[in-house]
């Protein structure tokens, strides 16, 4: 069963990332925009990043899905966001071995 | 090794009959005991910060404490009439100190009851105990070294450097450029293995294993062609970072193993942790080998566990671990590995590196 959180989708997602990094480096990227290229993340940041979406959207983001890729933009942590908050919605979780 | 009492990195003074004799409000000319100043001095040379956190008139306290000679040794001083652990948590907010890496002095049992009340983790201690302190050994580094007699320079340097970030207003690459940062990679020797041990003690939020390697064991792998002990510093246009960074690597033939890393929670922001790291993985890739990098959670690290994912480390296994001798293998407790194929790396935009390229001693193990 999936409960839609009327607040949860992409494009949600995305303008309040958008929003999220303007307010902390001064500049705002596009959705596709690659965040690391243009140089605005450093360790700590990646980690308030991280810590950011898992309090905002309610997840856990461990292990393998910590991958720069996941994060190298807008669009791809939106996705990520939204993919698993739709694993934890299945009551499903995969434990770490 | 885990034994080592949890140093104080910062002490709080209470400052009427704390730290000088009497209540400014009553007598605007109190007067500082000379083995107070001599305290102060010496925690000072110790590498131990040392603030403020006074229930006075900031202004009229801050001018007493110049006339004193001794406003220079503070930093971040909370004067004012707020509770007292709430300036402990806005001291260590600051400096991104861990609570129990705080120490706090202050006549009034209330107050210090206050302030444990909040910080369970800050240790108090009575004015009485103010000249004994620096023969306590939460006090006492191992080693005083260069950089700790420097410390509360670099903090202030530190500070004035945020206050410059505050009113820039452009994108945080252009202002890391604007600060022209130089970071040295190079072979630890004799004179700054004292500043590496201190390093690997003092940081925790950024040591990947937790494991903190003593001067001994250090110095033992100095002269090991099997491994290399490397020291990291970081010099910018408002002057010198000190000592921010080391690791221990293991020569191997298919892989090189790093042992340790840890960086200095002053020049995270600078993004000095995926510099190294990239830097490392040119070189790794240059040789033609994996790198292998001990990783262990503790419940401070996990920028680190971070960092090493986005440079691109898996816990995937891989042939080349295979390889690791029984002895290296056994007495891993708890310590993962992760590992990254390495391919080159393009040079940091935002610092230059000035680093001798790694020589591992070839055919050293088999």
């Amino acid at each position: 069963m999936t409960t839609m959180n009327p607040g949860i989708d992409a494009a949600g997602v995305e303008k309040q990332l958008i929003a999220f990094l303007a307010e902390r480096t001064g500049a705002e990227p596009a959705p596709e925009q690659d965040l690391f290229d243009a140089g605005l993340v450093s360790s700590m940041f990646a980690m308030q990043l991280v810590v950011h979406l898992e309090d905002e959207y309610d997840i856990e983001i461990v292990g393998p899905e910590l991958s720069m890729d996941n994060f190298r933009s807008v669009r791809a942590m939106s996705a990520l966001v939204l993919r698993l908050r739709d694993s934890e919605g299945e009551g499903e979780s995969d434990r770490e071995i | 090794m885990s034994d080592e009492p949890t140093l104080v990195k910062c002490l709080v003074w209470d400052l009427d009959n704390t730290l000088w004799r009497g209540t400014l409000l009553e007598d605007p000319e109190v007067d500082l005991p000379e083995e107070i100043r001599r305290t102060i001095v010496e925690l000072d040379a110790r590498g131990i910060l040392q603030s403020v956190a006074s229930k006075n008139d900031h202004d009229h306290a801050w001018e007493r404490l110049e006339a004193l000679g001794i406003a220079e040794y503070f930093v971040l001083p909370q004067i004012g009439w707020h509770a007292k652990s709430q300036s402990v948590k806005e001291i260590a907010g600051q400096l991104n100190f861990a609570m129990k890496t705080i120490a706090f002095i202050d006549d009034q049992p209330a107050e210090r009851a206050e302030v444990t009340h909040h910080h369970g983790e800050v240790r108090c201690y009575d004015a009485e105990q103010a000249t004994a302190l620096t023969g306590l050994p939460e006090f006492s580094p191992a080693a005083v070294t260069v950089d700790a007699a420097r410390r509360r320079s670099m903090y202030q340097a530190g500070f004035r450097r945020t206050a410059e970030r505050e009113s820039f207003s452009g994108p945080d690459e252009e202002f890391l450029r604007s600060l022209e940062l130089v970071m040295e990679i190079a072979p630890a020797d004799e004179e700054n293995l004292s500043r590496v041990e201190e390093l690997t003690l003092r940081t925790s939020q950024m040591n990947a294993t937790g494991v903190h390697y003593s001067d001994a064991d250090l110095r033992a792998l100095l002269a090991d062609p099997e491994h290399e002990v490397l020291t990291v510093t970081l010099t910018d246009r408002f002057g010198p970072h000190g000592a921010v960074g080391v690791l221990l690597l293991g020569y191997h033939e298919q892989f090189w193993h790093l042992k340790l890393l840890a960086t200095s929670c002053r020049v995270v922001s600078f993004g000095a942790g995926s510099v190294l790291l990239n830097w490392l993985i040119s070189e790794a890739a240059r040789a033609g080998v994996h790198l292998a990098a001990d990783f262990r959670r503790t419940d401070r690290n996990r920028m680190m566990d971070i960092a090493y994912r986005f440079a691109g480390f898996t816990d995937d296994s891989c042939d080349c671990l295979a390889t690791l001798d029984d002895d290296s293998a056994a007495d891993r407790a708890g310590i993962e590995f992760r590992h990254l194929v390495a391919e080159p790396r393009p040079a940091p935009t935002t610092m230059r590196v000035a680093a001798t390229a790694l020589t591992p001693a070839r055919g050293a193990s088999a």
